[in-house]
């Protein structure tokens, strides 16, 4: 639908975003691969020459690995389950007719907005802290000790703040994709005498399968990468040491750059695995 | 969905939602409440919810300890500046996606999509390392570079979803009226995709302003942000937790606000079009 | 003066040749409709005239001057849209006025035009409002106002008429006749409906498969079509087709007789049938026959004709409105 002289000038117009994004990805990610096959230690040395797989191996190998893919692999998983599940309840619930509904709807969402350095103080101090925090006074209230909830149950402190934050944006999602459901298919269903329950699983779920796997993908792209939330609360200590805190720690902290680097590549080979699926779904949407 | 339910089962309804609403929504009350408390009341044990002696003491302590306006300034730079000027190259781009498609033109986005999928932490050292040849760590500008090349991608997809839903006619209409290339985007395109522009803006201040690794690992004490701000408070002294609440409420209140503006959109511009 | 004058113009997207190479001439004051099913191309030819589309090859003639490559902005036409294309955020004066502004034109002489045109298309009560509030009528008019105030060489009309209801159509059908008379300026009218077709051309030309399968005026298309496609696709209801004894009888592969050209009897008649559904208009009467062999035939009958479901009926054909066909579709 255009002509060669409209199509010329599209190409010029989208020159600025392509070139800038297409630097923004090659320069990094060429830098990091060039690191990860150097032995580089900036306040070491420097650059000390070709590691080869080195520093793949060393990385993978050293006693912090595993248990940092453990601990992604359960705050992820954790958090996916809780938001999910939540969500989809909390959908249901805000679809229903109420009073107030928007201002419910405001409440729900607003964690989403809190910036991740200020829930996690927030919930770091007021709420858990073992002197001063609100679950510190509810649980002497019921007579039991109170708990150090970010060192005893760490992974189950991060997990809960985290899905905090990220509850508001599953729910939204579900919520809107609850709201186009046809009205006229559950009142035949209705109709024809399912119940709840059977409405719910033959209808509303697999209407809902997509945006499910929607929330699901976006979140893990976006939970692989959680930083504030681990650097303000434990600082990776106490078993929350995430893959992407690990690499963040051999970069900075240790100055490792090569191992670092070769953390990097693995992080951005998981990272793309789940983007592929994400993109998929997107693709075809744009088709449709 | 909505169907004629008896007002006793709206007001069961209306009970669950709200109690959750609130338990949800609880944090963040607590958070502005104990803003307005003295430090000694925060900690109090039995915890007061709402009868205590209400005070602005923590806020003007915290904006003159802290020097916490230059935080907010740097935030408001970092987060418009980072927005107008993704702004300022996604609009051609979008246009150009929307309105004269081609073979690419979804592979091109699916690509863009992809950058935004590269995980931070792989990219780090590099990004560092280049900072700190070209002197750009811990200022304003380099940071707003990065959160603007971050943002770009949802910039652009935000737009393009937006821009797809003018009808090309219209478009067309006005070059059959004579308008030229960039006639027809300010007379026409622009105008025309105000609220969408409006909201794909809302929301990108609304991420840029909450971004907490770049801002977190590219500044220091110069150019940080209120995410930076917020940071240094994870290793405080003494009684602390009101000024913590008024810092984070100061942090929080402008984008909570935007936020609930920007709240149909959000859904649209975090799943690329894939939800609406 | 608008004249229009295609010479092997062609069109292809990517592999796929939408348009094969193919002439046209439109003479100035013309009112030409192209017509044909959805997908053969009528569109697309009319916005390679409009220069929305490249030509793959060929050349576009404007006024005896070269347009092949000339923007739409300088070809000097303007056009109708089928979703009118009115821009949303502007009032009905400055939809109007947008063209003008674009070239740039004196205000006053402006307004003076933009108050012309609406006097004309009855808009006068309007000009303030937003297209948002108008009817779909009173928005096609807004578009067609946006169109003559320029004074174009030529108007292009998509369609304009597919988006309003069956009784606004007839209207709007009258008045952009009427504009046609007034103005006596060149218009491009691209429609799927033949009964537009018939009704307001002075040329209609028969797009499918983007071919040109015939150019002419009504009369001569419904008199004279010079092959099978479009015998069938002029005229409403739909000529019948009959091939077999009937057919070879009067040395032909097939024949076609419209429904109005087949007289009724009781006794005799060259085929007999069972009547099926009949349709009473009042004026007319149209009956659906079940011949004995199993075809279908449709029947135009006078109003006062009564006949019973499933009673036995006779056709006739009026033999001088027999068209005949060979065995390649096209007319003998």
């Amino acid at each position: 639908m255009a002509t060669q002289q409209s199509r010329s000038a599209a190409r010029l117009m989208m020159a600025p975003a392509v070139i800038l994004l297409l630097g923004w990805m090659l320069v990094p990610l060429t830098m990091t691969l060039w690191f990860s096959f150097r032995k580089y230690l900036p306040l070491r040395g420097g650059d000390l020459g070709w590691a080869g797989f080195d520093n793949y191996t060393r990385f993978i190998g050293s006693s912090s690995f595993w248990p940092s893919v453990q601990a992604t692999l359960v705050i992820v998983g954790g958090v996916l389950i809780i938001t999910v599940v939540l969500g989809i309840i909390l959908a249901l619930l805000l679809d229903q007719p109420m009073w107030g509904q928007g201002i419910v709807r405001i409440l729900v969402i607003a964690p989403f907005f809190v910036m991740p350095t200020v829930s996690a103080l927030v919930w770091k101090n007021m709420f858990m802290d073992p002197v001063n925090g609100l679950f510190a006074y509810v649980w002497k209230f019921f007579g039991a000790a109170p708990v150090e909830w970010l060192s005893q149950a760490s992974m189950q402190s991060i997990i809960m703040i985290v899905s905090w934050q990220w509850l508001p944006f599953a729910t939204l999602i579900l919520l809107t994709a609850v709201q186009s459901l046809d009205s006229e298919q559950l009142e035949a269903a209705e109709m024809d005498g399912a119940s709840f329950l059977s409405r719910f699983w033959y209808l509303i779920l697999p209407h809902l399968a997509r945006a499910i796997t929607i929330v699901v993908l976006i979140q893990t792209i976006f939970l692989l990468s959680i930083f504030a939330e681990i650097f303000v609360t434990t600082g990776g200590a106490f078993g929350t040491k995430t893959l992407s805190y690990l690499i963040f720690q051999r970069v900075l902290e240790s100055q490792n750059v090569g191992l670092g680097s070769a953390g990097g590549v693995y992080a951005i080979i998981l990272a793309n695995i789940v983007a592929i699926f994400l993109m998929r779904i997107v693709g075809k949407n744009l088709d449709a | 969905m909505a169907r004629a339910v008896t007002n006793n089962r709206k007001a069961l309804n209306t009970a669950i939602a709200w109690s959750i609403g609130l338990l949800i929504f609880f944090p963040i009350l607590w958070t502005i409440l104990t803003s307005f408390k003295t430090e000694a009341q925060a900690i109090s044990n039995p915890p007061v919810f709402l009868f205590f002696d209400w005070t602005l003491e923590n806020y003007a302590v915290v904006q003159e300890r802290s020097n916490y306006m230059r935080f907010l300034w740097n935030s408001v730079f970092i987060a418009g500046g980072s927005t107008v000027l993704g702004l300022i190259i996604a609009v051609p781009a979008a246009w150009s996606m929307a309105f004269v498609p081609s073979k690419r033109t979804k592979d091109i986005l699916l690509w863009m999509l992809s950058t935004k999928m590269l995980p931070a932490v792989g990219v780090l050292y590099p990004i560092y390392l280049l900072f700190i040849k070209l002197g750009l760590l811990d200022t304003r500008i380099g940071l707003t570079i990065v959160l603007m090349l971050i943002n770009l991608p949802i910039i652009v997809w935000m737009l393009y979803t937006y821009f797809k839903e003018i009808p090309g006619e219209i478009l067309e209409a006005a070059r059959m009226d004579g308008a030229s290339l960039s006639k027809e985007i300010i007379y026409v395109l622009t105008p025309m995709a105000i609220p969408g522009i409006a909201s794909t803006l809302l929301l990108n201040f609304i991420l840029a302003w909450n971004e907490a690794f770049w801002t977190l690992n590219l500044t220091a004490a110069k150019a940080a942000p209120l995410t930076a701000f917020i940071a240094s408070y994870s290793s405080p002294e003494g009684l602390f937790y009101a000024k913590l609440s008024a810092a984070s409420t100061m942090a929080i209140a402008p984008i909570l606000i935007m936020g609930w503006f920007s709240q149909k959109q959000l859904v649209r511009g975090l799943t690329f079009g894939a939800v609406k | 003066m608008g004249s229009i004058k295609l010479s092997k113009v062609s069109k292809s997207f990517g592999d796929v040749e939408v348009i094969p190479p193919l002439d046209l001439e439109i003479n100035d004051g013309e009112f030409v409709v192209f017509v044909g099913p959805s997908g053969c191309g009528k569109s697309t030819l009319l916005r390679l005239i409009a220069g929305l589309e490249d030509l793959t090859s060929g050349a576009i003639e404007i006024d005896g001057t070269d347009a092949t490559n000339a923007t739409p902005a300088k070809r000097g036409l303007a056009m109708v849209f089928q979703s009118y294309a009115l821009y949303p955020h502007m009032s009905v004066r400055k939809n109007i006025n947008f063209p003008l502004k674009m070239a740039g034109m004196d205000q006053a002489e402006a307004d003076k035009r933009i108050n012309a045109a609406a006097k004309v298309l009855n808009l006068t009560d309007y000009l303030d409002r937003r297209p948002g509030q108008l009817s779909g009528g009173q928005r096609q008019r807004v578009a067609i106002g946006r169109a003559i105030v320029r004074e174009p060489s030529a108007f292009l009309f998509d369609e304009p008429l597919s988006n309003l209801d069956a009784a606004l159509r007839v209207n709007m059908r009258l008045e952009i006749c009427d504009l046609h008379k007034t103005l006596t300026t060149t218009m491009i009218y691209v429609t799927h409906d033949q009964v537009e077709a018939m009704t307001m051309a002075d040329k209609i030309v028969v797009l499918h498969d983007g071919y040109i399968e015939q150019v002419g005026s009504p009369l001569e298309l419904y008199e004279r079509p010079v092959n099978k496609f479009v015998a069938g696709f002029i005229g409403s209801p739909k000529m019948n087709f009959v091939s077999g004894a009937s057919a070879q009888k009067r040395n032909a592969d097939s024949i076609g007789i419209r429904p109005e050209h087949l007289d009724v009897s009781a006794e005799s008649g060259e085929w007999s049938g069972t009547v099926g559904v009949s349709e009473h208009l009042g004026s007319d009467t149209f009956l659906h026959v079940k011949l004995d062999d199993g075809s279908m035939i449709n029947v135009r009958a006078s109003g006062d004709l009564k006949v019973e479901y499933g009673e036995k009926i006779f056709l006739n054909p009026q033999e001088d409105r027999v068209h005949k066909f060979d065995a390649q579709g096209l007319s003998i």
